[in-house]
């Protein structure tokens, strides 16, 4: 059960089925057993709720040959606003984002930071009630990874939508969420459900607080318990 | 032009310049030293006041067969994209008509084509058809291979947000699909003068209008070997012509695309 408008962090070792459950809850794949309920505020169908439900994956996956702006614009050409339109309407996602100046370059004109805000604003502009983000800052470097954290922390905090995001960093999980949950390996089940107890505002020196790491460290320990860190043990 | 880029350009030209000035007079050195008859291998500088003083023949040849390399590779580029396409839509019609598309490939062009004439009459039409059977099947073979690389993640993001068909397609398959496509094009576009000049050799004669397949076969039935070798080189030429049209547009379009390549 996870609160509408919750940010909830979904850890586990690979292959243990984060993203697996990613896909089934936002549709792309179904589960052969088992079912996942999604209840929108006004009580509509599932398959409504669906449609205000974004998906942040692991690259910015940009296509190349379109404009920043269209880049952004286009979940609303897909589901069937004019051109114009979409590109209006696009604007005020790249502005959260801080890129508005950069709305005619082309992604391969672009940072790897630059190009996953690109993705962030995509996700944003159909105004999901549900953001899930599939390790979306994996393959960047530290720095920047802790400033996107900090940006979409607070695009949560001004929006409220509920976010579940898939990590296998510990210290990004307890940055970002307000719920943990760790999973074990295969099968994957859901070890520790964790209430972080960190403060609203988050900062970037978060990370150097003791209460932050203490409940890294929960975290931590949670995954170890659970075979979650001997892969390398196992596989040998 | 700026000078970083001419220098460029000469750097690139310098080279296959050299190699062929060099290859022209070793070969007039060569066949006038040896004394080899001019009916088996003419000098260079024969072969060239050959083609001028035949250059309003092999102008009119080379004019007829630049129409049927062009008129099937427009065949084949229409045809054969339109076929990966559909190809490309349904696994079912893939593999019925796959196969046979794959015959168009290894079919014995000259064996075919005394039918072509049969059934196409002599003449233009035969020969374009020779030059679309020889290049039609690169052009399946890529636009069906480009309209299948999509990144499998991004097919995800357009299911999500609900894409029609005709969206995918168009703004997702087809982009991704060009370099690919372009690259059947470059390919078909040197085939089709190739299956023009054997369409001509069986098809060729039709209301006077002999194309540059015809110059060659009767310039070997009179042992005019350095007119033979004018029109062979022309030929050629006509051929590198059409690739670099191609080759032209290609790079246009996959600048505008941001595509590598």
């Amino acid at each position: 059960m996870i609160e509408p408008g919750s940010f909830v962090a979904l850890l586990g070792p690979s292959g243990c089925g984060k993203s697996t459950l990613l896909r089934f809850i936002s549709g792309l794949e179904t589960p052969a057993s088992g079912s996942i309920a999604i209840s929108s505020d006004a009580g509509e169908a599932q398959s409504n709720a669906r449609t205000k439900l974004a998906f942040v994956f692991q690259d910015a996956q940009l296509l190349p040959w379109r404009s920043v702006l269209d880049n952004v614009a286009l979940p609303l050409e897909l589901q069937g606003a004019s051109r114009a339109q979409a590109r209006e309407r696009a604007r005020a996602p790249l502005a959260e984002v801080e890129l508005s100046d950069v709305h005619e370059r082309f992604p391969d004109q672009l940072s790897g930071g630059m190009r996953m805000r690109v993705s962030i604003a995509r996700a944003l502009v159909t105004e999901p009630s549900m953001l899930l983000l599939d390790e979306p800052f994996a393959a960047l470097d530290e720095l920047t990874r802790q400033r996107l954290d900090e940006r979409l922390r607070k695009l949560w905090q001004a929006r409220r939508m509920t976010v579940i995001f898939v990590t296998h960093a510990l210290a990004e999980a307890a940055f970002l969420a307000e719920r943990a949950l760790v999973m074990s390996r295969r099968p994957g089940r859901i070890v520790l459900d964790h209430a972080l107890q960190l403060p609203e505002e988050r900062a970037l020196d978060l990370r150097t607080n003791l209460d932050f790491v203490a409940q890294t460290a929960l975290l931590y320990r949670a995954l170890q318990q659970h075979g979650a860190l001997d892969d390398a043990a196992q596989s040998a | 032009m700026k000078p970083s880029t001419l220098r460029e350009v000469l750097r690139a030209a310098l080279p296959p310049a050299f190699t062929f000035v060099l290859a022209i007079v070793l070969w007039e050195g060569a066949v006038r030293a040896f004394a080899v008859p001019r009916f088996l291998v003419p000098p260079p500088s024969d072969v060239l006041l050959t083609a001028w003083l035949e250059r309003a023949t092999l102008a009119g040849a080379l004019l007829t067969t630049a129409q049927g390399a062009g008129l099937g590779f427009l065949l084949s580029a229409s045809l054969g994209t339109s076929l990966g396409l559909v190809f490309s839509l349904s696994r079912w019609l893939e593999r019925g008509l796959y196969p046979y598309a794959l015959f168009l490939q290894t079919v014995p062009i000259v064996a075919v084509a005394p039918l072509l004439v049969l059934w196409f009459g002599p003449g233009l039409r035969a020969v374009a058809v020779s030059a679309f059977i020889v290049s039609v099947f690169p052009i399946i073979a890529n636009t069906l291979a480009g309209l299948r690389s999509v990144d499998p993640r991004l097919s995800d993001l357009f299911r999500l947000y609900g894409a029609s068909l005709a969206d995918t397609l168009l703004k997702l398959r087809l982009p991704t699909a060009i370099p690919s496509m372009m690259t059947g094009l470059k390919v078909a576009s040197g085939l089709s003068v190739i299956g023009a000049i054997v369409g001509e050799f069986v098809a060729g004669f039709s209301e006077g209008n002999a194309g540059l397949g015809i110059t060659v076969l009767s310039a070997y039935r009179q042992l005019r070997t350095d007119l033979l070798f004018a029109a062979v080189l022309l030929a050629s030429l006509l051929g590198l012509l059409l690739f670099a049209l191609v080759s032209g547009l290609s790079t246009l379009l996959l600048r505008r695309l941001r595509a590598p390549g």
